[in-house]
């Protein structure tokens, strides 16, 4: 009984290393689609009309409603909510020492570099990143992206690029959106709370808010919308196993860009904060 | 079962042996990961013919299907499709080769987000400068064909399991394809419907004058629209005939398939296990 034991432990360790190696090379054959995804994208964006396959722009502008316009009532309303949650939680951390006047120094920089692109990018993926991975897996089962292919047109072409784009430009731009949402809310809380008039608020945000505090904020919002919308198509397109394959790739694709985003994040302030 | 079903010589079958060829498989082999699915599978298909690949489940036919489409790579051999090696062209021959061919899919593979007439003048978009009204003639031409006018502005999801296989016939030959695949065309169906798709993919042939190559494993469908059968077992073939050749052969397994022998009544446990685990040999 104890040999077999001894004899098991060699064996799982085995298993254990054996998983974890294929892992690892799962996770890097993803990471090396995404870069081949992410250059045939921009190979048909800027070469598609020399091969006779130019972008679809109309599929473009119908993937820019879905991303940015109709996602514009859930942002308005959470990014007001989230700008009067950092408000109370300054003003609450700053009373300890006496210096609540300052908590608009703290939102104005915070809200730009961090929590606007941080909050839009998590929206983002929960809401269109998933309907992405689910769009494209639905039509890997039903053959749609072969009858693409067999029909000589490009899949990366037809369905990638137009979404990638339509994250480029709206991404950054409802980041702009939850920025100036978040800081409506939350000066709306500060004169309520510290009793200062909403001119003086403004002011001094806009003495504090430099360019580059929003250019790194928008940066960051461009850089996620790469992510989320690589993540959706890798998952989308590795869908197997039918409609259940769908949902578990959806909740995976959604698990992934939030946490490429948290991590992307962090390496982003560390880098910019080092220079 | 319908008098014309069980009697396939009623139809006059044209003689195409002097036919040029229009696809060739020379020693066709496919892997699935180690797995080998085909082994070494030799195939020709003549122009203006009905070809029938038929075969149980799990006999690569559709594997034959996709490697035949340039959906999955060969391990080895050569698949000649109108002239040009899909083994050895780049992507762009590819693109221009695929604009010769129409496939109509098990599922009809219709885009959701377009609607049938949307559907049908996709490949016209992406292949051609013509103006949407011609485009718009055209595919509603074809849409007379599979006998399907009046549902144009219909989505996908709003059509029966019939109307979705003849929408995607509808597809397949918009752009009057030399060859035309069908995967499974009459699965699904009940057999009137199937009936009449199979008289759709006969009209088809003569109509227009193209090959056909049907996967099936609807026999009354096969001995009724095939100038020669394929018969695939365990990823090779065991015969390739016409529908009298292939009635009459005496192989066993030809047999079973024909007379639905279940498998398990002429298979070994031992040989059905080392079949459903079978590595690389």
């Amino acid at each position: 009984m104890a040999e077999a034991g001894d004899r098991a432990i060699p064996t799982r360790i085995a298993e254990t290393l054996d998983k974890v190696g294929r892992s690892a090379v799962a996770g890097i054959a993803e990471v090396g689609l995404g870069a081949v995804l992410l250059w045939q994208s921009i190979y048909w964006i800027f070469l598609g009309r020399s091969r006779e396959q130019p972008l679809r722009i109309s599929a473009t502008f119908e993937r820019c409603m879905e991303v940015g316009i109709r996602a514009l009532p859930i942002v308005t309303m959470l990014s007001v909510t989230m700008g009067i949650m950092f408000a109370i939680q300054g003003i609450y951390t700053l009373r300890v020492f006496g210096a609540e006047e300052q908590v608009t120094i703290g939102l104005g920089i915070s809200i730009v570099r961090e929590f606007g692109p941080l909050l839009t990018g998590i929206m983002v993926a929960g809401r269109t990143g998933s309907s992405l991975a689910a769009r494209l897996g639905t039509m890997r089962i039903s053959q749609e992206v072969d009858a693409l292919e067999v029909m000589g047109i490009n899949p990366v072409r037809f369905l990638v690029a137009p979404a990638l784009i339509a994250m480029m430009v709206m991404v950054p731009l409802l980041t702009l959106w939850a920025d100036i949402m978040m800081l409506i809310g939350a000066g709306w809380y500060v004169t309520v709370d510290l009793g200062m008039s909403f001119a003086a608020y403004t002011d001094r945000l806009l003495e504090v808010i430099e360019l580059n505090d929003v250019l790194h904020g928008l940066s960051k919002a461009a850089l996620f919308s790469i992510l989320i919308t690589l993540v959706g198509v890798i998952n989308g397109a590795s869908v197997t196993g039918g409609a259940e394959g769908v949902g578990r790739m959806t909740t995976r694709s959604v698990v992934l860009s939030i946490s490429a985003i948290i991590v992307t994040d962090m390496i982003f302030a560390f880098i910019t904060t080092r220079s | 079962m319908s008098e014309q079903a069980e009697k396939p010589e009623d139809r006059e079958r044209p003689d195409l042996t002097d036919a040029p060829a229009v696809i060739e498989v020379k020693k066709l082999v496919t892997h699935y990961g180690t797995r080998k699915i085909l082994k070494g599978i030799d195939l020709t298909v003549r122009e203006g013919e009905i070809m029938v690949i038929m075969g149980g489940s799990g006999s690569g036919k559709s594997t034959l299907l996709n490697t035949l489409l340039g959906l999955l790579r060969p391990t080895s051999g050569n698949v000649h499709i109108l002239g040009e090696d899909l083994t050895q062209i780049s992507q762009v021959e590819k693109t221009r080769l695929r604009r010769k061919i129409g496939v109509a899919f098990q599922g009809g593979a219709l885009f959701g987000s377009l609607n049938v007439l949307e559907n049908i003048m996709l490949p016209l978009r992406e292949h051609t400068k013509l103006d949407v009204n011609t485009m718009r003639i055209m595919a509603r031409l074809k849409m007379q064909v599979v006998n399907l006018s009046g549902f144009e502005h219909l989505m996908p999801s709003e059509l029966s399991g019939g109307m979705t296989k003849r929408a995607a016939f509808a597809r397949a030959v918009v752009m009057d394809p030399r060859i035309l695949f069908c995967d499974e065309p009459s699965a699904g169906l009940d057999p009137i419907v199937a009936s009449a798709i199979d008289d759709l993919i006969l009209n088809l042939r003569d109509a227009m004058g193209m090959s056909v190559v049907v996967v099936t494993h609807e026999l009354e469908s096969a001995f009724r629209i095939a100038d020669r059968i394929c018969v695939l077992d365990k990823g090779g073939i065991l015969m390739t005939g016409t529908v009298d050749e292939i009635r009459s052969s005496d192989n066993e397994r030809i047999q079973n398939l024909l007379n639905r022998r279940t498998e398990t009544e002429t298979l070994d446990p031992e040989e059905y296990l080392k079949r459903l685990t079978a590595a690389n040999d």
